[in-house]
């Protein structure tokens, strides 16, 4: 049997430990899904896919952001014991559901939307696929906005103003992006005290990211390019 | 099916404003920018520094034999008026990092305390630049 501690009620609540079979190739979701369905109905948690595709699913297991549906029993329980909790630095809701809506305001005060500069009227676009640009944006778009990242950095932890990895990498994506018309007011959108030059480059998300995203290498493009347009009377 | 059409929907997206730059965002940016380059001037001040602190320690100079050699010294007087501008700089912009991430502190009454030690360190370093010049 897994001793499962997992967190019940909101901001103020408390760790409830529940007995949970332990089976072969058994995920983190499958413990909570067997206590909801088995245990307690009351227990509020948020998946949809269950095959790492959509992100619903992150939690804080043993103090880690992850997604529970790619997560192994066998590689995080500590003996026979896993602490479940909700990600952190987002309000809970209940339970294990956080309330995700900071993490995509701040996608879009980053301005993290394509803003496009020609009209229908105009050509396809050419970007080779072999472009410098285009081998930045590779790197960081495959975010799906799960906010296992955002739970697991200290600096938004520290200033709630900060926009977080997710925000900048995203911003870092567009920036890149030759088709877009907005690159001004995104750098000017993600400099400063609440943007990309808060972070203090200690890796959490890039290590924490499920899918292999490095948010710190986005936020350190940013820094360069907002330092290139102060300098150039840009910003 | 109740709901909009995907026009109206695509016409908000649309008028959204863009994002405007934060509250003294570019100030914030050009900090950052001192305080960067700043580090990149200290690296090699610091190194420097430490070599004639061995230097001096290795070969048992006096004070007096010291003072014989940076006074009068322009060379010497002209780097640590660079490092003390360097530090005066570098140090109060992560103070007031520290101030802002751990206590929560922020706003003009932390930039003027912050101003105030820059100000106090450039003076103080200044001083000790000159008293070992003149």
């Amino acid at each position: 049997m897994l001793k499962v501690s997992v967190w019940r009620g909101g901001a103020s609540g408390g760790y409830r430990v529940y007995e949970v079979p332990r089976r072969e190739s058994q995920s983190v979701l499958d413990v909570v899904t067997y206590i909801q369905r088995s245990i307690d109905p009351t227990l509020s948690y948020r998946f949809a896919c269950r095959v790492g595709m959509c992100g619903a699913c992150a939690m804080t297991v043993n103090g880690v952001a992850r997604w529970t549906c790619r997560t192994h029993v066998a590689k995080v329980a500590k003996g026979n014991a896993i602490q479940i909790a909700p990600l952190a630095n987002l309000p809970v809701v209940k339970d294990l559901v956080t309330d995700m809506r900071e993490l995509f305001d701040k996608a879009a005060r980053a301005l993290g939307r394509f803003v496009p500069s020609a009209t229908r009227k105009d050509g396809f676009a050419r970007v080779a696929s072999d472009s410098p640009e285009r081998a930045v944006i590779d790197a960081g778009i495959e975010c799906i906005g799960c906010g296992v990242c955002y739970a697991s950095c200290d600096v938004v932890s520290w200033n709630p103003d900060y926009l977080g990895p997710a925000a900048l990498n995203r911003a870092w994506t567009l920036v890149n992006d030759v088709r877009d018309g907005a690159r001004r007011e995104r750098l000017a959108a993600v400099a400063g005290d609440a943007g990309c030059h808060a972070c203090h480059t200690h890796l959490s998300c890039s290590e924490r990211c499920p899918k292999d995203i490095a948010p710190t290498a986005s936020i350190a493009g940013l820094k360069r390019a907002v330092a290139l347009a102060a300098w150039k009377g840009e910003l | 099916m109740e709901g909009r059409a995907v026009s109206d929907v695509a016409q908000d997206f649309a008028a959204q404003p863009a994002a405007a730059p934060g509250p003294g965002a570019k100030a914030e940016v050009w900090l950052w920018i001192a305080q960067r380059a700043s580090a990149a001037l200290l690296a090699l001040c610091v190194l420097v520094h430490l070599a004639t602190i061995i230097y001096a320690v290795r070969h048992g100079l006096s004070g007096a034999a010291i003072l014989e050699r940076t006074r009068g010294n322009a060379a010497g007087l002209v780097f640590y008026v660079v490092y003390v501008l360097a530090i005066a700089v570098h140090a109060p912009i992560g103070l007031r990092s520290l101030a802002q991430e751990w206590l929560g502190w922020r706003g003009a009454s932390l930039n003027w305390l912050v101003a105030a030690i820059a100000a106090a360190l450039f003076v103080f370093g200044l001083r000790a630049a000159w008293a070992v010049f003149a």
